[in-house]
């Protein structure tokens, strides 16, 4: 069992030194997610600016509890999608998708996903791609919210699955 | 993992001998690590003699149990409350009919916690009354009584639990009063490890007339039970704990409660006739044993129970409490490694829950299975006892009878290979 496949550096690196994290205002939806065998736990808030095919993601912010993967995942994925279009966060988000239920057979584009073809070697671990998925199906549903146009107040708690 | 480090005072004798009965122990993995089984709270692994009995059970004997009358039939039927018979021999229960097969000891909870809502008459729960558990069960004895009292209107009570991990009693005399009619609480810890004292409780829940369920999953694996001389009118375990399969629990309880108690399930089995507009009901224990029960299953829980008798609990009990001073002695090794619980091994079983500063239990139990050590890591199912330590997850590592010192050097030092790993402390 290759654990430095799994652990990589850049996966040590973000969490040991997480990026974007914290609350921050202003935001349009905030929402929880557990992962519920676990206990693993993130708030993540989502501001958008523009609509349609103009949103834009212009900030992030989340408070996570949970195992390296977990926080390294949400540290990589603000990195990721902050000042990005809504058009090509989702691409980004649905490449993150595709490469973690790929049971480590999909080939990680690194122009699309940058640090995030570290999470490669999870991919091979089936119990830690719900950790890696966590704060990505968070910043997905916080965004649904925004474009349904729900108001911003928190907060259902959701499991991820 | 034949070769011994130390021989504790305690251990079981022949160790090596009780190892070979379990053929999963002698399992090579990844990268040619032997198994370091340390998981058996979560389940234990199961001797030879269950997976004969149940194989041969069904090479031989299978056949549906009570309704066939061929020959199969009757051997099955031996088979399966021979089951009954071993299990009611081993807690040391007054009469077979107080054994009742389940599914695992949630439903076994469940059935009890139902059948209470059900009930008409002194054991009814209903509004204004109170149920009352503790903070540090599993999930499995909180959740059925949250929805026995949002169901009824009665209210749900807990005991906390105090900074040394164990029952924090000072509000006893406000806890039990005469609204209350249910106490249910565990004996042994899955999380702290923590033995509680259910018979004084037992006694006290009884003074108001309350009754009284223990949540013994952990407790009848690893210490001689005694359902008489435990006080309680309920005590539930699984099969899967006690070297047994999974599929089957137990729920014992004393005749005069079972016979006021309304059925659980309906079905075939459970009833004494039935016409289109009523039916009436078998008596215990086939009143709360509704359709086809885990037949093979109870063959080879009768088998396990048997297996665990001829070792004797109280050697089991030694082996276990030996291995966790031994364990707890090495922990302590570990800097920045805090044990949750009683720091004590005789005042707590064999599952030490703790922390390692910096390093999040998935990424302790994922380095430690790259070694070959099975641990579990998260909240165990006892999330509240988690939140009153400030914890949201730990790891757990929990023995049997079959766990050597030399598993847990082993552990120690995986655990001492994982700061490293995490270049923590």
């Amino acid at each position: 069992m290759d654990l430095d496949a799994l652990y990589q550096e850049i996966i040590l690196d973000h969490y040991k030194n997480p990026h974007h994290a914290g609350l921050r205002d202003p935001f349009e939806a905030e929402v929880h997610h557990v992962n519920p065998t676990c206990g693993d736990e993130v708030t993540l808030r989502v501001h958008l600016s523009g609509a349609g095919a103009d949103a834009v993601v212009e900030d992030v912010s989340y408070d996570a509890e949970g195992c390296s993967i977990s926080q390294a995942a949400a540290s990589v994925m603000t990195d990721l999608v902050i000042g990005r279009s809504l058009t090509d966060a989702l691409a980004v988000h649905e490449s993150f998708l595709t490469l973690m239920q790929g049971r480590g057979g999909v080939e990680p584009d690194e122009d699309v996903l940058e640090d995030a073809i570290a999470f490669a070697g999870v991919a091979k671990f089936p119990a830690r791609v719900k950790c890696a998925l966590l704060s990505w199906m968070a910043w997905k549903d916080a965004t649904a919210r925004i474009v349904a146009g729900e108001t911003a107040v928190p907060t259902e708690t959701e499991e991820t699955r | 993992m034949t070769v011994e480090t130390v021989h504790l005072p305690g251990l079981l004798d022949g160790l090596d001998v009780i190892r070979d009965d379990f053929p999963i122990l002698s399992r090579t993995l990844a990268d040619g690590h032997p198994l370091v089984y340390l998981d058996s709270a979560n389940t234990s692994q199961k001797p030879q003699v269950v997976i004969d009995a149940m194989v041969d059970h069904l090479e031989r004997h299978n056949a549906n149990v009570a309704r066939a009358m061929h020959q199969l039939g009757a051997e099955s039927t031996a088979g399966f409350e021979g089951g009954r018979d071993k299990v009611a021999a081993f807690l040391n229960a007054p009469s077979r009919e107080e054994v009742i097969f389940t599914k695992n000891a949630s439903e076994a909870i469940n059935l009890v916690a139902n059948t209470l809502a059900w009930a008409r008459g002194p054991l009814q729960v209903g509004e204004g009354d109170e149920v009352l558990v503790t903070e540090m069960e599993h999930h499995s004895n909180i959740v059925p009584w949250q929805l026995l009292t949002e169901r009824t209107g009665a209210r749900l009570r807990w005991f906390g639990i105090t900074d040394d991990g164990l029952l924090d009693l000072s509000d006893i005399d406000e806890l039990i009063n005469e609204r209350t009619k249910v106490v249910s609480l565990t004996w042994v810890s899955n999380m702290l490890g923590t033995v509680n004292p259910v018979a004084e409780i037992a006694r006290r829940a009884h003074e108001v007339g309350a009754v009284v369920l223990l949540d013994a999953a952990q407790a009848v694996p690893q210490m001689p039970v005694d359902v008489q001389a435990s006080g309680a009118d309920f005590v539930v375990f699984t099969g899967h704990k006690v070297t047994g399969p999974t599929g089957i629990g137990v729920l014992w309880g004393r005749r005069e409660v079972l016979e006021q108690l309304p059925p659980f399930l309906g079905g075939g089995e459970m009833i004494a006739t039935v016409s289109m507009e009523r039916s009436t009901y078998a008596g215990i224990p086939h009143r709360f044993e509704a359709g086809t029960p885990p037949i093979v299953e109870a063959v080879g829980l009768g088998a396990a129970v048997d297996y665990l008798a001829a070792i004797g609990m109280h050697n089991v009990r030694a082996h276990e409490e030996a291995i966790t001073r031994y364990a707890l002695e090495g922990l302590a090794t570990v800097s920045g490694l805090t044990v949750l619980g009683p720091q004590q091994a005789e005042q707590r079983g064999g599952a030490i829950s703790f922390e390692i500063e910096g390093i999040h239990p998935h990424d302790v139990s994922q380095v430690l299975d790259s070694r070959g050590i099975a641990v579990r890591a998260g909240h165990h199912c006892a999330k509240p006892a988690h939140k009153r330590f400030g914890v949201q997850s730990s790891t757990r590592m929990s023995s049997y009878l079959y766990t050597t010192p030399g598993e847990i050097d082993a552990l120690v030092d995986g655990l001492e290979y994982t700061k490293k790993y995490f270049r923590a402390g």
